[in-house]
């Protein structure tokens, strides 16, 4: 069990009141560390719900969300999230938007002063690997929408999360722009360890980048059935024109259109 | 007094494709007024208004000179009591929509107050203030403020309170408390607001202490006007008016600069819709 860094045990979450919405129930999912999550499901089945039980922005009815070994009460400030809006804090550089997260997390805020050349340099180092090198300084808004959500990514990981939950992040972006930031997802993945969990609609995406497939049922949601992804890493863009591949995303494909058939 | 938000909204880029049609864009504001001048005289001439009821523009100007000493003064002392009562008003409409925009519950509490002491006539309230401070510069000072600080409120209020669920999630999740994504986001993004709102509010405040002053007070345009007034001196009285309109759009302009100084972002973004 200690080996698993986020699991979620028959949790049922119930939006607004006892009378409210019952967003997923009886969800039970396991990361383990380092690992790559991803979850797809038919729309409003509970997905980003997922994220928020486990980033503690909302605390479950019943059942039990844990977090690296603690039981999630309030916030978790080892999680990086990045959402499809990239939420970019307009009067602020990009730079500055990406050190961001160091002015609140609590083990960052107060060496934030003394070290700002040290983190300045790491998220230099950060823009370099999603290819924005030298954009720092431009402001949000001199970006396009694939640029701004790779300084998203950016903000996401200055504080060296232990968990990346992202929430389909890819989902506004052109095809070949969402396939090169697949690539940067899958390398950084691959260099730094980090547990990354992913939702998305793409089962291409989520085929191509994951471990592990969560496939959720529709409302009130809970997992269906749990896929592992049997290609080896390094995985190149080409494995998507194979067969394997192929038969793995059509599976997916059925199982999604049946639990929206059944709701 | 949403209007003083959608000021804010990233303003078109002006294409010059002529340098002509630049100049003429320049040039415009002061081509209309003196064109509304001339057919302002033209249309005193043309139907021999007595100066008692429509004076032309050429006989107040006349008026202006003639009367420079008190006009003067008494401008100064409108465009005294209008600023200190704005500066009031500024001060706690962002203490004030700071408050307000703090939590859901305090906003929705309030709401509804400040809509109902916006609706009273800021007019009816002038005989209260000189029972209580007696005639003079205090109660148009503090019509003023009463009349100009309710957009600044609801402005900064706006602005907290429409902080994308999203952007308030990525910082919760980092530990956030409510004071960090205030002074992190909320504060910086009601800033366009607020600073847009000071162009709807300054010209208010003239309203508030020029109302004030006419009924109110010995000083101030409103009190020269009102007794000009009383001795059928029409010209001075448009005098008056001209000056207060003068004033009116230096301070707006002053307003306006300032805006572009503070918030240049808010016009490049899309953030504020
Ligand atoms: N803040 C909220 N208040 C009330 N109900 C909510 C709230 N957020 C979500 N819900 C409900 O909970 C259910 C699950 O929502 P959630 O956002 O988790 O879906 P999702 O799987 O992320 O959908 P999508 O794929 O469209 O993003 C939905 O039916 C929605 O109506
Ligand atoms: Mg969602």
């Amino acid at each position: 069990m200690a080996q698993h860094l986020v699991s979620i045990e028959n949790v049922d979450m119930r939006y607004g009141g006892a009378s409210g919405t019952l967003a997923v129930a009886g969800l039970t999912v396991k990361v383990g560390k380092g690992e790559f999550a991803a979850v797809v499901g038919p729309s409003g089945c509970g997905k980003s719900t997922l994220m928020k039980l486990v980033t503690g922005l909302h605390i479950p009815q019943s059942g039990a969300v844990v977090v690296a070994n603690k039981h999630v009460t309030e916030p978790v400030s080892i999680v990086g999230m990045a959402f499809q809006n990239p939420t970019m804090l307009p009067w602020r550089t990009t730079l500055d938007n990406i050190l961001l997260p160091l002015e609140i997390v609590e083990r960052h805020r107060h060496r934030l002063r003394a070290h700002k050349k040290e983190y300045v340099e790491k998220a230099e180092a950060l823009l370099e690997t999603v290819g924005l090198k030298g954009f720092g300084s431009k402001f949000p808004w001199q970006l396009s929408g694939g640029m701004q959500q790779r300084a998203n990514l950016c903000r996401a990981l200055i504080h060296e999360p232990e968990l990346l939950m992202l929430d389909e992040p890819f989902g506004a972006l052109d095809a070949f722009t969402r396939e090169e930031l697949w690539c940067v997802i899958r390398d950084l993945h691959a260099a730094q360890g980090v547990t990354i969990v992913l939702v998305t609609h793409d089962l291409r995406e989520a085929t191509f980048l994951a471990d592990r497939i969560f496939v959720m049922s529709a409302r009130p949601g809970r997992v269906l059935k749990e896929h592992t992804v049997p290609f080896a890493r390094p995985r190149d863009l080409d494995i998507m024109y194979e067969k394997g591949f192929n038969d793995m995303v059509h599976e997916l494909h059925g199982e999604i259109a049946q639990a929206r058939v059944v709701a | 007094m949403s209007s003083a938000a959608e000021d804010t909204k990233p303003a078109m880029p002006v294409r010059a494709p002529l340098t002509a049609g630049m100049s003429f864009v320049k040039l415009a504001p002061w081509i209309y007024t003196i064109a509304l001048f001339a057919l302002w005289e033209l249309l005193v001439i043309a139907l021999d208004m007595p100066q008692t009821i429509l004076p032309a523009p050429s006989r107040v100007f006349q008026a202006i000179v003639q009367y420079w000493s008190p006009i003067w003064k008494n401008s100064l002392q409108t465009l005294y009591t209008t600023t200190v009562g704005f500066a009031i008003a500024v001060v706690a409409g962002l203490g004030l929509g700071l408050f307000i925009g703090w939590s859901k519950t305090i906003y929705a509490g309030l709401y509804p107050l400040m809509i109902g002491f916006n609706a009273i006539p800021k007019v009816a309230l002038v005989p209260i203030l000189v029972i209580w401070f007696g005639i003079g510069a205090v109660p148009a000072i503090l019509t003023a403020f009463l009349i100009s600080f309710f957009p600044i409120v609801v402005n900064v209020a706006t602005g907290l309170a429409t902080i994308e669920p999203e952007t308030e999630d990525v910082l919760r999740a980092l530990g956030a408390k409510k004071l960090d994504i205030m002074l992190k986001v909320g504060i910086p993004r009601s800033m366009p607001y607020f600073f847009g709102s000071l162009k709807v509010a300054i010209t208010l405040a003239f309203v508030g202490s020029v109302v004030s002053e006419t009924v109110a007070s010995n000083y101030g345009l409103g009190n020269m006007m009102s007794s000009a007034q009383s001795q059928f001196n029409v010209p001075l009285v448009f005098a008056g008016l001209l000056m207060l309109a003068v004033e009116g759009i230096a301070m707006y302009a002053l307003m306006a600069w300032i805006e572009r100084r503070m918030t240049g972002w808010a016009h490049r973004s899309t953030m504020s819709h």
